[in-house]
Order: C-alpha cells, then sequence, then structure tokens
C-alpha cells in the first residue's frame, strides 16, 4: 500500500505537469472527454493537436514499459460491462461537459466550483456502482 | 513549436503519469472505490500528486495574457452548476465504477489488453449519441 501510494502521488505528479504545461504553452485543458468529444463531430481547426494528445496517452504507457516499468491492466471479466460502462462513460462525461481529468484534475486546479460538485457527484455514483456490484 | 507537437509531449507525459500511478488497472480503481470492502485508498495519491502542481502551473498562467505560445488562455471556470452537470456526473460516476475505467486509462490500456477497445469504442458511441440527440 505504501509502495503503491509512492507510485499514485508520483504519476499523479507527472499527470498534473502534463495538464499544467499544456495550458501554460498551449491554453489548453486536459479534458480528455473534452478532446475526445470534440473529434467526434466536425473536427476543430485544432485537430492535429486534440489527435496528438489523445495518441500521446498510450505512447506514454508505451515508454514506461519499454523503461521496464510494470502496467497492470485486470479488465471486468464481462465483456458486456466493458460496453455498458463505456456508453455511460462516454454519454455521461459529455453531458456534464468533464470526466475525471476535465472536473477532478483541471478544474480542481482552478478552483471551479462547478468541477467540485462534479467530482464529488461522480466520486458517490462510482462508489455506489462498485458497491452494487460488489453486492451481486 | 507546432501545437501538434507540444501537445503530444503533454499527452505522452500525461499517459506515463496514467501509467505510473495505476490509474490504467480498472481492478486498483474499483479497489479505491470499494471503501465499504477491501479499500485501497492509495489512488487518492493521484489527485493528491496531480492537482497541487497543475494549479502552481495555472497560477502561472493566470499572471500572463496569452499561453507561451501566444493562444488565448481559457475562460474563468463558469459557475454555473445545473442539471446537466450533476445528471451527467451520475451517468459518468455509474460507468466509472461499473466498468473501473474513465477515458484517459482506456485510451491508454488497450495497448496493454486489447478488449479495452470495446470500452473506448462504446465510449465513442456515447459521446456520439449525447452530441447528437441531447446537445445544448
Amino acid at each position: 500500500m505504501g509502495h503503491d501510494l509512492g507510485f499514485a502521488l508520483i504519476g499523479g505528479g507527472l499527470i498534473g505537469l502534463a495538464a499544467g504545461l499544456f495550458l501554460l504553452i498551449d491554453g489548453r485543458i486536459a479534458g480528455i472527454s473534452g478532446i475526445a468529444g470534440g473529434l467526434l463531430g466536425r473536427w476543430p481547426a485544432r485537430w492535429p493537436a486534440d489527435l496528438a494528445f489523445l495518441a500521446g496517452l498510450p505512447l506514454g504507457l508505451a515508454l514506461y514499459r519499454a523503461g521496464g516499468g510494470h502496467v497492470a491492466v485486470h479488465l471486468p471479466g464481462s465483456t458486456a460491462l466493458l460496453i455498458g460502462g463505456g456508453v455511460l462513460v462516454g454519454f455521461g462525461s459529455r453531458m456534464a461537459n468533464g470526466c475525471t481529468s476535465g472536473h477532478a484534475v483541471c478544474g480542481l486546479a482552478r478552483l471551479s466550483k462547478r468541477s467540485l460538485v462534479a467530482t464529488m457527484v461522480f466520486m458517490a455514483a462510482a462508489v455506489a456502482a462498485v458497491a452494487v456490484e460488489r453486492a451481486l | 513549436m507546432k501545437p501538434a507537437l507540444t501537445a503530444l509531449f503533454c499527452g505522452t507525459l500525461f499517459g506515463l503519469g496514467l501509467a505510473v500511478s495505476g490509474m490504467v488497472d480498472p481492478a486498483k480503481v474499483q479497489g479505491f472505490l470499494d471503501i465499504a470492502g477491501h479499500w485501497d485508498p492509495s489512488l487518492a495519491g493521484v489527485m493528491a500528486g496531480a492537482i497541487p502542481v497543475a494549479a502552481l502551473f495555472y497560477r502561472l498562467a493566470a499572471r500572463r495574457d496569452r499561453s507561451l505560445s501566444g493562444t488565448a488562455l481559457p475562460a474563468p471556470p463558469s459557475p454555473r452548476i445545473d442539471r446537466r452537470l450533476i445528471i451527467g456526473s451520475l451517468i459518468f460516476g455509474l460507468g466509472w465504477g461499473a466498468a473501473g475505467m474513465c477515458p484517459g486509462p482506456a485510451l491508454a490500456a488497450w495497448l496493454v489488453d486489447g478488449r479495452a477497445l470495446f470500452f473506448v469504442a462504446a465510449m465513442a458511441a456515447g459521446m456520439a449519441v449525447q452530441r447528437r440527440f441531447f446537445a445544448g
């Protein structure tokens, strides 16, 4: 647990650094659902940057592995759960104009009251979803 | 510098942070959300690491008229808390808890387990449905 906490803090610091640099250098909020959702309609003029940012996500993971880092990914066994969860995450994040990155990292770092409310609501809903899943 | 290059750099740093922190592992995320069961609080370190670092850069940016690359900085966060924010966050949270994945980690995790692409495709569909039928 202490070991995991260290990795979480360092990884979180890197996420904060990425979000901070994206704003300071390019004036952009590093909200993943916003960037991804924007590419699903008519592509915005800044699409090369949007696509490049999203392409960087697996690239960063690949670099960590190439450097000897261990990355565990234990997905739920049920494909229906993956698909159902994906639909809810996609729909809800666009409706709320943000997800974990946009609200819980960028929004809270900007002291946005909207993001604080969003974060409390989605945390509570996620805790409830896990509790129900574990009870079934 | 070209915006696509800095975006790729920031996205890669972000993906590295997701990989290092453990956020890409749905089992770990669900352990963090399982406060009534075998709670694994270590992922709280992600927010604890990310928010202060991002906030520092946001404060630096707030002293400037434009970003370092000369683009406009985002407007201050809206204070509006409406039904879309609450309901959207609720739906997002249910999906996040059920599958243990949110948009950023999903866009990186497929590199380790290709089944994450089911989630990514469903997420894109959910975003498209929201945009097409529930926008505005």
